[in-house]
């Protein structure tokens, strides 16, 4: 059997007021391939985490750039790519620091931000970021499989 | 998003901050300007509600760490409460459920 991927297209204003149209296109197309509702949630989480990053991060400074996010619906995953041509980043060394908040650190020193990455790691089954032209952030969640895995190696940069 | 902050009859320095619907990029900076004033205030008593909260990200976890930085620095004592089993696996996925256990020693706590 020949697998044929469906494939939706979004562009949206990298603008915080659109972020949840993402998110609702997203949460729309997992439930249609038959998701549970956790793994709904955690798309919708991923989805927003690198969303709200191309907003906060990639156009900081421009205002008027355009986030794209393309959902592939195969028979047994759901790859979502989300790319802004924002200012890049590292992507080796942010993900080689990715980490939860620490408890065991002074309440000052805990940070405010940083977790998006972090989240959509934890919550997706693959994720590959690209910053080659701008930012692609590629997220995989297979069917059938639970949303949270082991952190350590599964996150690869290509730049 | 919705948010209702209620201040208790008797007049003291205490205060509910419930969040209906979603958190994100775009409505997480109202809640940090409701909340953080607040956690401002010496030796108030403050919840956060997030019973009624549909949906949240990694925007309502910083506006809970700088609301729980606040409060430690102002005696406030801030509790996060209503938490939904998905809001709860966030917390924990993170680590911010056992900063918050810890500052519960600090006045502040996480309940269910």
């Amino acid at each position: 059997m020949t697998e044929t991927n469906d494939v939706i297209r979004l562009t949206i204003p990298a603008k915080p007021e659109f972020v949840s149209i993402a998110r609702l296109a997203s949460s729309g197309a997992a439930s249609r391939m038959g998701y549970s509702f956790d793994a709904i949630e955690d798309i919708k989480v991923a989805v927003s985490e690198a969303c709200t990053n191309a907003v906060s991060h990639g156009y900081k400074q421009m205002g008027n750039g355009q986030i794209g996010i393309v959902m592939e619906c195969g028979s047994g995953a759901m790859t979502i790519t989300v790319t802004h041509n924002g200012e890049s980043f590292d992507a080796s060394r942010v993900l080689q620091e990715l980490k939860p908040l620490d408890p065991s650190t002074d309440l000052d020193e805990v940070s405010e931000g940083g977790l998006g990455l972090f989240l959509i790691n934890a919550l997706m089954d693959h994720v590959t970021i690209s910053t080659e032209y701008g930012v692609a952030v590629q997220m995989i969640k297979f069917l059938n499989r639970d949303g949270v895995g082991h952190i350590v190696d599964k996150v690869s940069t290509t730049e | 998003m919705n948010i209702s902050i209620q201040r208790e009859a008797n007049g003291e320095n205490l205060f509910l901050v419930a969040v209906e619907g979603e958190i994100d990029v775009f409505t997480a900076p109202e809640l940090k300007q409701g909340l953080l004033p607040l956690t401002e205030i010496i030796g108030s008593k403050l919840t956060l509600d997030l019973n009624e909260t549909k949906y949240m990200d990694s925007t309502a976890l910083g506006v809970i760490v700088a609301a729980l930085k606040s409060a430690s620095k102002h005696q406030c004592q801030f509790v996060v409460t209503g938490l939904t089993p998905r809001i709860k696996r966030l917390f924990e996925i993170t680590g911010l459920m056992d900063i918050l256990k810890r500052e519960q020693t600090n006045g502040g706590n996480a309940d269910d």
